[in-house]
């Protein structure tokens, strides 16, 4: 079944610009079913000559029942691109959008509480789901295999280098998926976690954390209570010196708690099988799994 | 992004908040006419970006404006090394001369983002004048915590809940109450990421005065900031950073590396440090060359890397989504010919265009050794440290 994107998903895409231009394009050589484009001046005009453009977001839905959304417009518009999504109904809307500011990200957490829609990033590369061929972002499609390890991240390229492991070691993918590397993000762990337990697809799961936060330790408490399925987990950052952002706005050492290695020590009580370095991820999951 | 501390007093001034009477001086002079306008005993405080001033010497009080004036004197055009700068330490161009207030009790207050909460979330305690961490760690107690409301604000109860957490006179409790919710104000107006008021003092007649400030803003939020943006002072960043942030490039320098690291993405460059040090090294800095990064800003990165003088080699580790990775190799044979760099450089290069890459720098007569992957990498780093430690 894979998880949040599937056969089923039916995908609008807003900003496109050059870099929004080039990955729907490539999310549509992969597969996936885009069945809007979303820009204020180009109603009535098709995305290359096949994919219809609206103005708004919500006769974008009205016209195609588009599902899912995906959002590359520019970081000053990306709050109000995500309330757009949100309020015209979209089920799922994910986040590519790097460099939001964190107080907008605040306002858009408070404004989705309680509506149906699931938020992921941002600042994230977004979901992919190989058996479906449904890529919802900037995942390579070119690396990922159908399988059944399922993979969350905070960080972009560290998903991509889970999943060339997993591939290298004759292991594919349920589901992919980026969660971002903003302080203040939608879907979290936790809330992926619970998704592919339940998910029987999904044999084992890859986690890669950083430094920064709690969300690990959350995760943890999690997995302890509730996940049943090997998970094995890698945690960026060991080396990062306190007090400065490492490239991700959520990647700074703040406290105690944001430190890798007690991350790690969260996860290892949790019974995950904690890798000292991302680069071991995938000998460590053929070996988990036999 | 940091500003001054004399730059945040004027933060809290436009927001009402109660600060001693204070000015910055650039000179000795002007720091003794200052002295003698505010009068009596005042202190002189090194403007820099780097905490721990006070531990060395950057902090000082002073009886007389001619003493004022000494004290500037003995600052202004040095360099101050305190715990949280490198080795070189911050150069002090200004000091702030401020009055000194008679002290009956000091506070602590801050506000940051809760990521988990996912809301500003003001801390206070009645530890003032200590390290947060520090009173977090052994009397965590003593924190007291409110989080705002993502679309309210922080109410006026909230903020009275919070002077009455701390025990201020009952005389001071409707000051507090006003100074908490301003300082809220502050945080959420000018988009920061850390508003921090250590000490926050109850003066002998029950006044309340935030007497130090410290003010970070959000990088990400300074497009729409752009008087805050201009107080950026780069001379208080390291070179090679404040070249980095001309270029967009995410750079940070760590102190006493020897490997030098140019990597796509901030998970994966976090990870290619970790594995240096791994392998035994200490990693010269963290660079994220970004997603859509054309060759001139390849180029510039590799200047920036060995523009470090403690760069003895160069670890390219690259997963090109996005980013092309023939053009970074271009980048890098350019920038490397350039400047007639020999530094020893191990590369993984995968994803888009990573064959034509490889080729490049194959081709390039560059002290190149390649390594399939990130496992790789740190096995052929380890040997090349080896060899480097044995030419040594």
């Amino acid at each position: 079944m894979a998880i949040l994107v599937g056969e089923n998903t039916r995908l609008l895409v807003q900003g496109l610009g050059r870099d929004g231009s080039f990955q729907a394009n490539r999310t549509r050589e992969y597969g996936t079913n885009m069945v809007a484009a979303v820009h204020p001046s180009r109603d009535g005009q098709k995305f290359e000559d096949e994919v219809p453009y609206f103005s708004t977001v919500a006769k974008a839905v009205e016209d195609t029942g588009a599902n899912t959304g995906v959002i590359f417009v520019p970081a000053p518009f990306a709050m109000d691109a995500i309330i757009e999504q949100v309020d015209a109904g979209l089920e799922l809307v994910v986040c590519i959008t790097e460099g939001v500011p964190v107080l907008d990200m605040v306002k858009v957490m408070a404004y989705i509480k309680g509506k149906p829609t699931r938020l992921i990033g941002s600042n994230c590369p977004g979901v992919l789901s190989p058996a479906s061929k449904a890529k919802v972002g900037i995942v390579p499609g070119n690396i990922v295999r159908p399988g059944n390890v399922g993979v969350v991240s905070r960080s972009g390229t560290l998903t991509y280098e889970a999943i060339a492991q997993l591939v290298q070691h004759g292991m594919g993918q349920s589901t992919c998926v980026g969660i971002g590397g903003d302080p203040v993000h939608g879907t979290t762990f936790t809330d992926v976690l619970e998704l592919f337990q339940a998910d029987d697809e999904t044999e084992a799961i890859v986690l890669i954390g950083e430094i920064g936060g709690i969300r690990e330790q959350l995760a943890a408490d999690y997995i302890k209570e509730h996940v049943t399925k090997p998970v094995v987990a890698a945690i960026a950052g060991s080396s990062a010196p306190a007090g400065k952002r490492m490239g991700h706005a959520g990647a700074i050492i703040t406290g105690k708690a944001a430190l890798a290695s007690e991350k790690n020590k969260a996860l290892e009580a949790a019974g995950v099988h904690v890798v000292e370095s991302p680069a071991l991820i995938g000998a460590k999951m053929k070996e988990v799994l036999g | 992004m940091n500003i001054h501390e004399y730059q945040a007093k004027a933060i809290l001034d436009k927001f009402g908040v109660p600060t001693p009477k204070a000015e910055v001086a650039s000179t000795a002079a002007e720091a003794k006419e200052i002295a003698l306008r505010i009068g009596g005993r005042v202190v002189v405080k090194a403007q820099v970006h780097a905490g721990g001033r006070g531990k060395v010497g950057g902090v000082k009080l002073v009886n007389s404006p001619e003493e004022a004036e000494e004290v500037a004197a003995s600052l202004l055009g040095t360099r101050l090394v305190t715990n949280q700068t490198g080795a070189s330490g911050v150069p002090v161009e200004k000091v702030m001369i401020a009055e000194t207030l008679d002290i009956k009790d000091e506070l602590y207050i801050s506000i940051v983002i809760d990521g988990d909460i996912g809301a500003p979330l003001v801390m206070a305690s009645t530890e003032g004048g200590m390290d947060i961490e520090e009173v977090a760690e052994s009397t965590p107690e003593k924190i007291f915590r409110v989080a705002g409301d993502p679309l309210i604000g922080l109410t006026t109860y909230h903020a009275r809940d919070i002077a009455l957490a701390l025990g201020v006179p009952a005389k001071s409790v409707r000051a507090t109450t006003k100074l908490i919710t301003d300082l809220y104000n502050v945080f959420v107006e000018n988009d920061c990421s850390l508003v921090e008021i250590n000490p926050l003092v109850i003066t002998e007649d029950d006044q309340v005065f935030a007497l130090d400030a410290k003010i970070n803003i959000e990088d990400d939020a300074l497009f729409r900031h752009p008087d805050l943006a201009a107080l950026r002072d780069p001379n208080q960043q390291d070179p090679l950073e404040q070249r980095a942030d001309k270029a967009d490039l995410a750079y940070v320098k760590l102190e006493g590396g020897r490997v030098g690291c140019m990597v796509n993405g901030a998970g994966l460059a976090m990870a290619t440090m970790d594995i240096t040090k791994a392998a035994g090294a200490d990693p010269a800095n963290f660079l994220d060359i970004g997603g859509s990064a054309d060759q001139a800003r390849i180029e510039e990165a590799f200047k920036i890397i060995i523009g470090d003088d403690d760069v003895e080699m160069i670890l390219v580790n690259l997963f090109a989504g996005i980013a092309r990775s023939d053009i970074v190799a271009q980048g890098i044979v350019a920038a490397a010919k350039e400047t007639n760099a020999s530094v020893p450089m191990v590369v993984a290069m995968r994803g888009t265009n990573a064959e034509e890459g490889i080729k490049i720098l194959a081709d390039s007569g560059l002290n190149i050794t390649g390594a399939p992957d990130l496992a790789g990498a740190a096995e052929v780093l380890k040997a090349k440290l080896l060899e480097l430690g044995e030419s040594n």
